[in-house]
């Protein structure tokens, strides 16, 4: 048997599957409800025997076009940086406050994807999302939590 | 119907709404041109900015940058070869040779006029349609309700899946399970939350489509090093010649603008079906019933090749329309955020809508002739100055993109769970795009699971347990029936190609 990555895609599938399935029956449900002709668990075992017959089919069956991907050419070191700056945003959004964090993300993000002029990366952090704040918070009232604006008495 | 008509137009016509319009057909025009980001994106970067209006006027923006983005997906098309979405395919066949030929201004006139015929036909088709079909869908039970469902989540996994269908159905299979996260809609129940609290009330629809379309495409244009900002610079530096339609070409397009339309519509009414498909009906239906004369100029920059799935992927758009608002069904990817979005709002679409919630049902119509006239005065004169905003490198396009997705997420929730999972989600599918496994049918799964397992409940409870229900109406069991036909068919055509 050819093994291609669909293949080991279609493997760890089924392992998913099994294991919601086996989760699916461990849903505990109401004394009363335990021989109903539907309860909780109904509808994601029938999903889990759907997930194993699916990618099982797709474990089975031939592969009629085997995608081939290059990894050579791929981006992982730009693509990660950009992940782990995503990651770091989301974990200080909530305490530093929307402000702050977004437009250093914004600007950092500039920095790794190779862009260095600096006036314009600076603008379209800083100024930028103090608008985007404006047009969301002010206009459209939306609310933006921002403990480092409310600190410091910019933000009611 | 009248009154209906005035309802909408009175909601539609508000100064904000018809602002909307604009402010969506200019924003998606942008986000379709760009390759590789379609309206599911455009959409979905919108979703955020919905939040501060009313249901009406946010499906209304919604609906605009829908129209807007298959619109400025012909115009990469035409002048670059480089469809920005898959409904624009069918254009670049003559658009681009026309382009060649020095006529790229007439290219896009006639793309625009087409189109904006296109899709008001087909929105006065919906207008006609809508509420007949409204009232026949009031007789729909439960178990029809479960077997159209199957048949929509299978019909998009056969169509959007190019030949993999097994994958689509491995992903329409993932979008269901993510949906089942959460506490049980009738007993409260928690399922698959692993006693995290941040999971009790589910995985949040808007960051599974920011994720799995926003944020994916963004870092699988890193990736990939792709740069769909490229193609604009490009399009500004390209001569576009006059957009003056000849008597001759009008002529040609009086014929083929009423059965594309049609033809587009019908399309994209049916579930899974959509833009690309009727595109490439209509295409190959016109090049059958033209003269041979014109027959040998298609692929060579026919008017008629043009103009036949530029009128059919608009009035796809409008279709695809007809069994959100009447069943409750989004027939396609696209349609199913914007079905996510207004449960979102608290309206539940579906036969009662038109009753219920008029103001919405009928504004979203009359938008659509609002947007079509918008897009027309928007795309003639203005697309050399789109393309120039377009020139942005993508070193600023894909952070903007990831910080709209994160803003979406964050100021839903206002947790950090949630952006993690975001990022996790896309990461996933970011990968699983490499592969090709489509991300349309997962959307569509999740945002049909919910309605999915509550009619199988209704129907297995009313039928004491039992299967019959699947069989018991004619409707439902004929439904049943297409889908396994569906089925049926991919498997073998996937043993055929083996063989």
């Amino acid at each position: 048997m050819n093994i291609n990555t669909t293949k080991i895609i279609s493997l760890l599938f089924f392992i998913f599957s099994a294991f919601y399935l086996y989760t699916a029956y461990q849903i505990q449900v109401f004394t009363f409800d335990e021989n109903a002709p539907f309860n909780a668990r109904t509808f994601p075992i029938y999903l889990g025997y759907a997930g194993l017959f699916f990618s099982g089919l797709k474990l089975i069956l031939p592969d009629p076009t085997t995608i081939k991907v290059d990894h050579k050419n791929l981006e992982y070191k730009k693509t990660g940086i950009l992940i782990l700056i995503a990651i770091i945003y989301g974990a200080t959004i909530l305490k530093v406050g929307y402000f702050l964090t977004t437009s250093l993300f914004l600007f950092a993000s500039y920095y790794f994807l190779g862009e260095r002029r600096w006036i314009l990366m600076f603008l379209l952090s800083f100024p930028f999302v103090a608008a985007f704040m404006y047009l969301l918070h002010g206009i459209l009232d939306i609310y933006l939590r921002d403990p480092f604006l409310q600190s410091i008495g910019v933000m009611g | 119907m009248i009154e209906g008509i005035l309802i909408g137009l009175t909601t539609a016509l508000t100064f904000q709404n018809i602002l909307m319009v604009m402010v969506g057909c200019f924003f998606g025009t942008i986000i379709g041109m760009l390759p590789g980001l379609g309206p599911m994106t455009a959409i979905a970067l919108m979703i955020p900015i919905t939040y501060g209006f009313d249901p009406a006027t946010g499906l209304i923006l919604m609906a605009g940058v829908y129209y807007g983005a298959v619109f400025g997906g012909s115009t990469s098309s035409i002048l670059l070869n480089a469809p920005g979405v898959p409904g624009t395919v069918a254009t670049s066949f003559d658009g681009y040779p026309m382009a060649q030929q020095g006529r790229a201004g007439k290219a896009l006139a006639i793309a625009a006029w087409s189109s904006f015929a296109g899709g008001t036909l087909s929105a006065i088709y919906l207008l006609f349609m809508a509420p007949s079909l409204s009232k026949v869908s009031l007789s729909f039970r439960s178990p029809d309700y479960f077997a159209l469902m199957i048949l929509g989540l299978t019909a998009i996994a056969a169509f959007s899946s190019k030949g993999q269908f097994l994958k689509a159905m491995m992903m329409v299979v993932l979008g269901l399970m993510l949906a089942s996260v959460g506490q049980d809609s009738l007993s409260d129940i928690t399922r698959f939350t692993f006693d995290n609290m941040n999971l009790t009330d589910g995985i949040s629809f808007v960051l599974v489509v920011m994720a799995t379309f926003a944020m994916s495409e963004a870092l699988t244009i890193i990736l990939k090093r792709n740069d769909p900002t490229s193609a604009a610079k490009q399009v500004s530096l390209t001569e576009l010649g006059s957009i003056k339609i000849n008597k001759e070409e009008r002529t040609k397009m009086y014929k083929t603008i009423p059965r594309s339309s049609v033809i587009g519509f019908l399309i994209g009414v049916l579930p899974g079906a959509g833009a690309t498909i009727a595109s490439f009906l209509a295409y190959g239906m016109e090049r059958n019933v033209v003269s041979d004369e014109e027959k040998e100029k298609f692929g060579k920059g026919s008017v008629n090749g043009l103009s036949a799935p530029e009128t059919a992927n608009n009035a796809a758009c409008s279709g695809s329309f007809v069994p959100m608002l009447t069943l409750g069904i989004p027939g396609s990817g696209t349609t199913a955020v914007m079905l996510g979005a207004l449960l979102g709002f608290g309206v539940q679409p579906g036969p009662r809508l038109y009753m219920t919630n008029p103001e919405i049902f009928w504004s979203i119509i009359m938008s659509m002739y609002i947007g079509m006239v918008i897009l027309l005065i928007l795309n003639l004169p203005l697309i050399p100055y789109i393309a120039r905003i377009l020139a942005v490198p993508k070193n600023y396009l894909i952070p903007l993109i990831l910080f709209f997705s994160v803003t979406g997420i964050y100021v839903m929730s206002f947790n950090n769970f949630d952006i993690y999972l975001m990022i996790g989600i896309a990461v996933v599918a970011t990968f699983l795009r490499l592969y090709d496994f489509p991300m349309p049918p997962l959307i569509l799964a999740f945002v049909l699971g919910g309605l999915m397992e509550e009619n199988l409940r209704r129907s297995l409870l009313l039928s004491n347990g039992s299967w019959e229900f699947l069989w018991d109406r004619t409707l439902t069991a004929c439904i049943l029936a297409t889908t396994i036909l569906i089925v049926v068919w991919h498997i073998y055509k996937t043993f055929k190609r083996k063989n």
